[in-house]
């Protein structure tokens, strides 16, 4: 799969045509080849909301996404701080891998030459692609423009227009008419738009778009912006949140589960207290001290509180950090600028996320949305009054 | 001789000795589990072998590594290891660790250290008040971290130290090892080592080798060697050493790990061996193989589709090229890691195979074929190798 189109919002003065004239163009991308043209992707709809799944993805037409999910996000085609072996160890890992166009380019030579597909140059040969214009934590540097023709593989139309309703359904309905295999909401990553804003374009725009083809949204990442989008139509998400959370030595321990073991004393709509039980209410407190861009969901391990705190990074979960090592041992690898801290952490910061959409499809399976996204929206609140104005 | 060591069992066992020069295979017997020898140790300073997971570095065949007494007892502190399960359960290591005493600090850390018959003194490279090691501190850091191998804590001075100094350096740490062998407060749990000193001057070697075989230790360190010091000079002392310690503990060389030295140096006797440098260098993009090493961040790789090496069995070789590492190294620490597998495995790989030439009597073959692949095409093994390789009875074609 690629995706055509930019991601920069409008610059101001400008109404956004430029973005709806974008989309009329031949899309212009690198070449990576992937597998026949559109001919066996097919999304299934199971009825609750857009539960469902992407399925004849990959070369052979087995690879399959459930819906709603994520990608596996990856800095040229790794994920990050993983080894093979290592990322085995993550539980619940998509099937699908994100690479930034950026790191394809760097490298289009060298693809060239190797004339066997980027997927197996990565050490990933059967893996599918994802292949995004831009990488959502780097930012691009200005001018890509190649214009190689994209072969063998499913291309989503870019749905652009800034913050102009008009323009955004007049993208959508005319990127609708073409022969895509999916769509991308694009320019609604950072914190340019007002929420109230963003959110209704976001239904204005899945609104007018077919049933049957998957809908992918750049840029958002937060458990409680996730559930926002999957509300209003988007299917498919990206995964470098947990990138980020790791690259400030942070590991997420917001609870999503809306069906705590009946001797737990948390009940589901005392989500605060797991956040209380697991440090991060006292960490908001600390947040202007900390990383400014921290959120509600996640603790930071360099906070000295740690340092003889012998319990998992999250009580109750498998991951390999929690189930071999402890909060105090993670923060002195921190400290002393050790390189295992951001593989641990990353580990750990992953399995929480996956498990995160795994619990959003089981809530949609059993009607239980509500229940998760209170949960999720109450612990977003934690936070100090300017991490929540700050959508 | 040294007067027969009540208490803990003995650590080495010879399995076969070299006919020809002063190699030997066989077997360290330790509280974690055995482990073959002559064995490669890699170093994990914090407790941590770097970018690797416990898993990994077990899955790569080693079963013992490094920590750090200086550098734990400092940041986190003996305390805080030992709650954690002392050292094996703060990194969930189920095999070996060998705790330096932090002696070698003394030497890298040189501006911050004042050194007198009590002990070092530091002055912490992260700030807060200057810290005393004495031998008795040494010790009982050692203690709370648990590992199966403890170190004295011996004088360090730098390897081309000459005069006065140099003899009182020694003098100090035969009188320190004393001290640590009367502190030590676990020694069924935990085997304690003699480090011998004495630098380059044969002379001071043999007096602090007289008088360290004289004690109760299970195993004997040569120490202040590998620092800078002439190459000529620093394997004539490794030879002197192995010449007076006793046959039935093992010598662990320590500071060594370039493959000709780990090779030549097994030849004149030692058993074992650490060092930071494949798992430093990896992290600098550079892979170790049998004919020198790769600089993968060289442009010259960016279209090399072969692995690093293809006759490697490591996770790394499997399944990644030059040309992908190459390209990773510029945006992923998962680079770093895969080329610290890569390392590692040679390392492993290379002790296995001197191991197994040593068993099967055909350690000399070994020696020549490895000097062959390395040195082939660059006009033969340096003079000080071949010299040393001579007097123990191996001679290069």
């Amino acid at each position: 799969m690629a995706t055509a189109g930019g991601a920069r919002p409008p610059a101001p003065g400008d109404d956004g045509r430029r973005g709806a004239a974008r989309v009329a163009r031949v899309p212009r991308l690198l070449r990576v080849p992937v597998r026949r043209r559109g001919a066996r992707m097919r999304l299934k709809l199971l009825g609750a909301g857009r539960l469902g799944s992407l399925a004849g993805l990959g070369r052979g037409g087995a690879g399959a996404l459930a819906l709603p999910g994520c990608l596996l996000y990856t800095r040229a085609g790794a994920a990050p701080h993983l080894t093979h072996d290592t990322l085995r160890e993550v539980r619940g890992v998509p099937g699908v891998a994100h690479v930034a166009l950026p790191a394809l380019a760097e490298i289009h030579d060298v693809l060239e030459e190797y004339k066997e597909g980027a997927a197996k140059f990565m050490g990933m040969p059967d893996a599918v692609l994802y292949c995004s214009l831009h990488d959502p934590v780097t930012p691009c540097p200005s001018g890509y423009n190649t214009n190689k023709e994209l072969q063998g593989s499913v291309m989503f139309g870019a749905i652009e227009g800034g913050d102009i309703l008009e323009e955004r359904l007049r993208s959508a309905r005319e990127t609708a008419k073409r022969p895509v295999g999916g769509f991308l909401l694009d320019g609604f990553q950072g914190s340019a738009m007002a929420k109230e804003t963003k959110l209704k374009l976001i239904a204005s725009v899945t609104a007018e778009l077919p049933e049957d083809k998957p809908r992918i949204i750049h840029g958002v990442g937060k458990p409680d912006e996730v559930l926002e989008c999957i509300e209003r139509g988007v299917d498919i998400f990206e995964s470098f949140f947990p990138f980020q959370v790791t690259e400030r030595g942070c590991a997420l321990v917001f609870s999503y589960d809306c069906h705590p073991a009946p001797e737990a004393t948390v009940l589901p709509q005392n989500g605060i207290q797991d956040l209380e039980k697991n440090g991060a209410q006292e960490d908001q407190e600390e947040v202007s001290k900390a990383d400014p861009e921290m959120t509600p969901f996640e603790i930071s391990l360099k906070d000295k509180k740690y340092h003889d705190d012998f319990g998992p990074l999250l009580e109750g979960c498998s991951c390999y950090c929690c189930q071999r090592h402890t909060r105090a041992y993670v923060h002195h690898l921190l400290v002393t600028n050790e390189l295992l801290a951001g593989v641990l952490l990353m580990m750990h910061n992953f399995q929480h996320y996956f498990g995160f959409f795994s619990a959003v499809r089981d809530a949609l399976r059993d009607s239980k949305l509500d229940q998760l996204k209170e949960l999720i929206f109450r612990q977003a609140l934690q936070g100090p009054a300017s991490t929540a104005l700050r959508h | 001789m040294a007067a027969p060591a009540a208490g803990p069992p003995p650590v080495l066992r010879i399995v076969a000795e070299c006919g020809r020069s002063r190699a030997r295979a066989g077997e360290l017997r330790l509280p974690h589990g055995t482990v073959p020898c002559p064995v490669f140790m890699p170093v994990g300073t914090r407790g941590t072998a770097k970018g690797l997971t416990a898993a990994q570095l077990a899955a790569l065949g080693c079963r013992i590594c490094l920590g750090n007494t200086f550098h734990l007892g400092t940041r986190p502190g003996p305390e805080l290891v030992r709650r954690s399960g002392g050292l094996h359960g703060f990194m969930d290591w189920p095999h070996n660790l060998l705790t330096d005493s932090g002696g070698f600090q003394m030497v890298s850390l040189l501006e911050l250290s004042e050194v007198s018959e009590e002990g070092v003194l530091f002055q912490p490279p992260h700030g807060g008040d200057p810290v005393l090691l004495s031998p008795e501190r040494a010790m009982e850091i050692q203690n709370a971290l648990g590992a199966d191998i403890v170190m004295q804590l011996d004088d360090v001075v730098s390897s081309t130290t000459t005069g006065p100094r140099l003899e009182e350096a020694m003098l100090r740490s035969v009188r320190w090892l004393d001290r640590c062998v009367a502190a030590h407060a676990r020694p069924q749990q935990q085997r304690l080592f003699a480090i011998v000193q004495g630098g380059t001057e044969p002379e001071l070697r043999l007096r602090c080798l007289r008088a360290m075989t004289q004690r109760a230790v299970s195993g004997f360190a040569i120490g202040g060697l590998s620092g800078g010091e002439a190459k000529a000079r620093f394997w004539r002392a490794v030879k002197l050493c192995t010449e007076h310690l006793p046959r039935d503990k093992p010598r662990y060389l320590m500071g060594v790990g370039y493959a000709t030295d780990l090779v030549v140096c097994v030849a004149l006797g030692c058993d074992m061996f650490d060092c930071v440098f494949p798992t430093r260098t990896a992290r600098f993009g550079s892979a170790l193989v049998p004919w020198g090493s790769l600089q993968l961040k060289n442009q010259k790789f960016a279209k090399d589709f072969r692995p690093i090496d293809a006759d490697c069995g490591c996770p790394t070789c499997q399944r990644h090229s030059r040309a992908y590492l190459h390209a990773l190294l510029r945006c992923n620490t998962a680079a770093l890691h895969l080329l610290t597998l890569h390392n590692v495995a040679y390392q492993m790989k290379l002790m296995g195979s001197i191991r197994d030439s040593i068993l099967r009597q055909r350690f000399p073959e070994f020696v020549r074929e490895f000097m062959a692949a390395m040195y082939g095409g660059r006009g033969g093994p340096p003079a000080w190798a071949r010299e040393a390789l001579e007097s123990v009875g191996i001679t290069l074609g």
